[in-house]
C-alpha cells in the first residue's frame, strides 16, 4: 500500500482505521471511481472494506460539474432549454418539459392541445428510451453483456423517432418556450406506429430472458433494501420510491400538459429492492408505450405552437409579408422575450424521479435564478444506505438499480 | 534417439497449434459473441478480422510493460509465467486421435501416454489458482487483490465437486489414461447407440458431465463464474495491473485453460475420436462433406461479394479452394486413419468451447457467495450421489 495513496483517502474519508476488528484484522479503504466500469460515468466512491462487505461508502460527487445553473443566468429564456438537455443526457425532453412549465406559467401563455399532446408523447418516448439503456447497463454490470446491446437496438428506434422531429438524436431541444420547436415531420405516425406496435413484445422477450433466470433473480431479489421512510426522508423519488411501496407519481397527484386525460396505470411493489425496482421500470415502459398510442390516436388538430407574438417566433411566410411579424422576429432573436418578475416551480415526473426548475424572473430576458432540483442528485443520497453491510457485488447492483445520471447530479 | 525425435517434433507440432488455437479461439469467441449480440463482430483486419489475433498480438507485443511501484517484482514478474505455463503442461496427456503408422513409426496422435493422465490435469489444474492469486496479491493493487482472493475462495468450491464428477466416468472406464480411456468407449450398443460414457450402458452419466462443465466453467474463470476478474466490479479483477506481454500471457492462460478442460471432457464424457454413428453408416463421410460444402459456400459467397468490399472477391474463393482441398485430404488413404478420427475429436471440441461461448452471451454472473454456496450445497451432494449410484451400479454388474 503506498504511503500518498493512503494520505490521499484519509484527506477526504474520516476513516476508522484505527479501530481494531477482532482478530486483529484491519478495515481497508477503497476508492471505487472515478474511473470505474460501473459508476455510470464519474463518479467516485470511498469504500471501506472489512474483506468484501462494505463498511462504510461516502460518494464523491463533482467530477462532472457543469455549472449550468450559473450559465443559465448568462443566456436567454429560449436558450436556456438547450442547456437542460445536457443535464440529464437520457431523458431531454423531460428536463425541456420541466423547464418551460413554470416559465410559461409565468408568462401566463395557453399552450394548444396539440403541442401538450406532442410533449406527453415525446416525453414517454424518452421514458422508454432513458428505461432501457438503465436495463441494459444494468445487466451489463451484474454480467449479462447481451442485454446491453438488445436494448441499444430499442434505443436506436427511439433515436431516429427522436432524429425525425427535431433534427438531433440525443440532445433534441424539441420542447420550447410556446409549445415544440418543430412541427412534426411528415410520415412520423408509421414510424411511431410501427415502434410502438413491436415493442411490448420486445419488453415481453426481455422479462423471459431475466426473470426466468436464476442467477438474475438471486441476484436481485432482496438486495439493496432501504426502507419507504428512510427513503422519503432523504427525497427520494420516482421508481425507487414506487418500488418501495408509494404509489407516487407526478403525473398523477399533480398533472401537467394534460397527462389528467391519459389513462395509464403507475406500477407499484412493496418490497423495494433491486428486483422490485426492476419490475416498476419494466412495468412503466409498457404503460408509457400505451401512453404514448392514446396520443397517437387522439392527436388534436391545431397549432403546434402558442399563439403568443410576443414570444413564439413568427412563421416564415408572416415575418416575409407581416411588417408586426417582422419586428417581432427581430425583437425575439436580437433581445429574446422578457418574463414578468416572479417565481414558479412545477415539477415534473422524468425516468428517475422529480425533476423540477425554480425559476426566478427579474423582469427581464434572461432569467435570474434557475435553481434545479433533479432526481438523480435527490436518489443519490440512499447510497450510503444501500451499501453498507453488503458485499461489493451487491452493492454494484444496487449502484445500477438507482439509474442516476452525474450529469444531473453535478449540473 | 527415435522417440527423443518423435517427442520433440510432436510437441512442436502441438504447441504451436494450440497457441494458434488460442489466438483464433479469441477471434471465434469474439464472433460468435458478437452474432449473439446483433454485431458483426471484427471486420476490418483481414477477410472478416480474420487477420485480428495476429494485430492483437502485435500490438501487445509492441506496448510497455509497466511495473507498477511498490510491487513484488518477483512474483509479479512470475505470475503470468507460472499461469501460461501450467495451462499448456495439460495439453500434453491428451491424445487427439488413435495410433498410427507413418513413415513406418508407430506413434499416437498426443504428446505422451501417460498412464496417470487425469490426474495430472487435475494436479496442474489446482495449481493454476496460484497463478492468479500470486498475481493479485504482488500487483499491489487493491482491486487485483480481492480478484486473486475470490479466486482462491472459488477453487476451494469447485474442486471438489470437479473431482467427484470424473471419479464417476473412471469407475465405467476403470483406467487413468487418456488413451485407454477413449478406446474403453469404441463401439455401439444395439448397432448406433455410441458407447461413450455420457451414454453408457448400465448408469449414464449425464449428471457428471454437466458438473463437471459447471465446475470447469469456474476453473477457467468464465461466465457465471468470472468473478476473479469481475469487470463490474473488480475493474478487471486479478490482471488490473498488468499489461503486455504479462497481460497477454493471463489472456493466453485463459483460454488454453478453455481448449484443455474441453479436451479432457470431449476424452472422458464424449468418446474422444470415436464417431457418432459407425463408419458401416458412413460417417466416414461426414468430414469431407461438411469441410466441402464450407469450401462451397465461401466460393458462392465470393462471386455474390458486396461492391464495397472488394476483397472479399478474392479471399473468400481461396479460402474456398482450401477447404475444398482439406475435404479431397479425408479421401487419401494413408492420412484417413488420422484425419477422421482427429475430425471427431476437433468438433466435439468446438461444440463444447462453442457452448463456452454461447453462456457467455446468455448469463449474469453469481455473486461468489452465491457460487460458494451452489457448489457446496448443490454441485457436491449432486456429485456425490451420482458417484454412489455409479459405484454401486458398477459393483453389482461388473461381476
Amino acid at each position: 500500500m503506498s504511503e500518498n495513496g493512503e494520505t490521499a483517502f484519509t484527506a477526504v474519508l474520516e476513516t476508522t482505521q484505527e479501530e481494531k476488528l477482532p482478530g486483529g484484522r484491519r478495515r481497508m479503504t477503497l476508492n471505487m471511481g472515478p474511473q470505474h466500469p460501473s459508476t455510470h460515468g464519474v463518479l467516485r466512491i470511498l469504500l471501506e472494506l472489512d474483506g468484501e462487505i462494505i463498511q462504510k461508502a461516502e460518494p464523491d460527487i463533482g467530477f462532472l460539474h457543469t455549472g449550468i445553473e450559473k450559465q443559465a443566468e448568462a443566456l436567454g429564456w429560449q436558450q436556456v432549454v438547450t442547456l437542460t438537455d445536457r443535464m440529464d443526457y437520457l431523458s431531454n425532453l423531460a428536463n425541456n418539459l420541466a423547464y418551460v412549465l413554470p416559465v410559461e406559467k409565468l408568462l401566463g401563455l395557453e399552450i394548444p392541445p396539440k403541442a401538450q399532446w406532442l410533449r406527453v408523447m415525446l416525453n414517454e418516448l424518452s421514458r422508454i428510451n432513458s428505461h432501457v439503456v438503465w436495463l441494459g447497463t444494468h445487466c451489463l454490470d451484474l454480467g449479462a453483456m447481451s442485454m446491453f446491446f438488445y436494448c441499444f437496438r430499442e434505443r436506436e428506434d427511439i433515436l431516429r423517432i427522436l432524429e425525425m422531429f427535431s433534427g438531433q438524436r440525443l440532445m433534441t431541444s424539441y420542447i420550447r418556450v410556446g409549445g415544440v420547436a418543430l412541427e412534426p415531420p411528415r410520415g412520423w405516425e408509421k414510424v411511431m406506429a410501427k415502434f410502438i406496435r413491436e415493442f411490448p413484445a420486445k419488453v415481453d422477450e426481455y422479462e423471459s430472458l431475466l426473470n426466468t433466470n436464476p442467477i438474475f433473480v438471486e441476484r436481485t431479489k432482496g438486495v439493496g433494501h432501504v426502507g419507504l421512510e428512510k427513503l422519503l426522508d432523504l427525497g427520494v423519488s420516482g421508481p425507487m420510491i414506487r418500488a418501495a411501496g408509494l404509489p407516487w407519481d407526478i403525473r398523477k397527484s399533480e398533472p401537467y400538459s394534460s397527462y389528467e386525460k391519459f389513462d395509464f396505470d403507475i406500477p407499484c411493489y412493496p418490497e423495494s429492492d433491486v428486483y422490485a425496482r426492476y419490475r416498476v421500470r419494466m412495468e412503466e415502459m409498457r404503460q408509457s408505450a400505451r401512453i404514448i398510442e392514446q396520443c397517437m390516436a387522439g392527436m388534436p388538430e391545431g397549432d403546434w405552437k402558442a399563439d403568443a407574438s410576443k414570444v413564439v417566433l413568427p412563421d416564415r411566410e408572416k415575418m416575409k409579408t407581416q411588417m408586426e411579424a417582422l419586428i417581432y422576429h427581430f425583437k425575439i432573436v436580437t433581445e429574446g422575450f422578457r418574463v414578468p418578475a416572479g417565481e414558479a416551480y412545477v415539477p415534473v415526473e422524468s425516468p428517475r424521479g422529480e425533476i423540477g426548475f425554480h425559476v426566478v424572473s427579474d423582469g427581464t430576458s434572461k432569467p435570474y435564478r434557475v435553481f434545479m432540483r433533479t432526481p438523480s442528485f435527490g436518489n443519490l443520497q440512499c447510497l450510503s444506505d444501500l451499501f453498507v453491510g453488503r458485499l461489493i457485488s451487491d452493492s454494484i447492483a444496487g449502484l445500477g438499480s438507482m439509474d442516476f445520471v452525474l450529469g444531473d447530479v453535478d449540473r | 534417439m527415435n522417440f527423443y525425435i518423435i517427442s520433440l517434433v510432436k510437441a512442436g507440432i502441438t504447441a504451436g497449434v494450440l497457441l494458434t488455437f488460442c489466438a483464433y479461439l479469441v477471434w471465434i469467441e469474439r464472433k460468435v459473441l458478437a452474432h449473439i449480440q446483433l454485431r458483426p463482430g471484427p471486420y476490418r483486419v483481414g477477410p472478416h478480422g480474420l487477420l485480428q489475433p495476429l494485430s492483437d498480438l502485435i500490438k501487445l507485443m509492441t506496448k510497455e510493460g509497466v511495473i507498477p511501484a511498490n510491487v513484488h517484482t518477483f512474483f509479479y514478474l512470475f505470475a503470468p509465467f507460472l499461469a501460461v505455463a501450467l495451462a499448456l503442461i495439460s495439453i500434453v496427456v491428451i491424445p487427439f486421435g488413435p495410433e498410427f503408422s507413418i513413415l513406418g513409426v508407430t506413434t499416437g496422435l498426443g504428446l505422451t501416454d501417460l498412464n496417470i493422465g487425469i490426474l495430472l490435469v487435475l494436479a496442474v489444474s489446482s495449481l493454476g489458482v496460484y497463478a492468479i492469486a500470486l498475481g493479485g496479491w504482488a500487483s499491489n493493487s487493491k482491486y487485483s487483490l480481492m480478484g486473486g482472493l475470490r479466486s482462491a475462495a472459488q477453487m476451494i468450491s469447485y474442486e471438489l465437486p470437479m473431482a467427484l464428477a470424473i471419479v464417476s466416468p473412471l469407475l465405467l472406464l476403470n483406467t487413468l489414461n487418456f488413451r485407454e480411456m477413449v478406446v474403453g468407449q469404441e463401439g455401439f450398443a444395439l448397432g448406433f447407440i455410441p458407447r461413450w460414457t455420457i451414454f453408457a450402458a448400465p448408469v449414464p452419466q449425464v449428471f457428471s458431465f454437466i458438473i463437471f462443465m459447471i465446475a470447469v466453467f469456474a476453473e477457467t474463470n468464465r461466465v457465471p463464474f468470472d468473478l476473479p476478474e469481475a469487470e463490474t466490479e473488480l475493474v478487471a479483477g486479478f490482471h488490473t495491473e498488468y499489461s503486455s506481454l504479462m497481460f497477454a500471457a493471463f489472456f493466453t492462460a485463459e483460454y488454453a485453460n478453455i481448449i484443455t478442460v474441453c479436451c479432457v471432457a470431449t476424452a472422458l464424457f464424449l468418446g474422444g475420436w470415436q464417431p457418432l454413428w459407425p463408419a458401416a453408416y458412413g460417417s466416414n463421410f461426414v468430414p469431407p462433406l461438411i469441410i466441402g460444402l464450407a469450401g462451397l459456400m465461401l466460393l458462392y459467397h465470393g462471386s455474390q461479394a458486396l461492391k464495397s468490399r472488394r476483397w472479399d472477391r478474392f479471399s473468400f474463393p481461396a479460402i474456398g479452394v482450401i477447404f475444398l482441398g482439406l475435404a479431397g485430404l479425408f479421401f487419401v488413404p494413408v492420412l484417413q486413419p488420422v484425419l477422421i478420427p482427429f475430425f471427431w475429436f476437433a468438433s466435439k471440441l468446438l461444440v463444447l468451447i462453442f457452448v463456452f461461448i454461447w453462456v457467455r452471451g446468455t448469463l449474469p454472473r453469481f455473486r461468489y457467495d452465491q457460487l460458494m454456496k451452489f457448489a457446496w450445497t448443490f454441485l457436491f451432494p449432486a456429485a456425490l450421489i451420482n458417484l454412489l449410484i455409479t459405484g454401486l451400479v458398477v459393483a453389482l454388474t461388473s461381476q
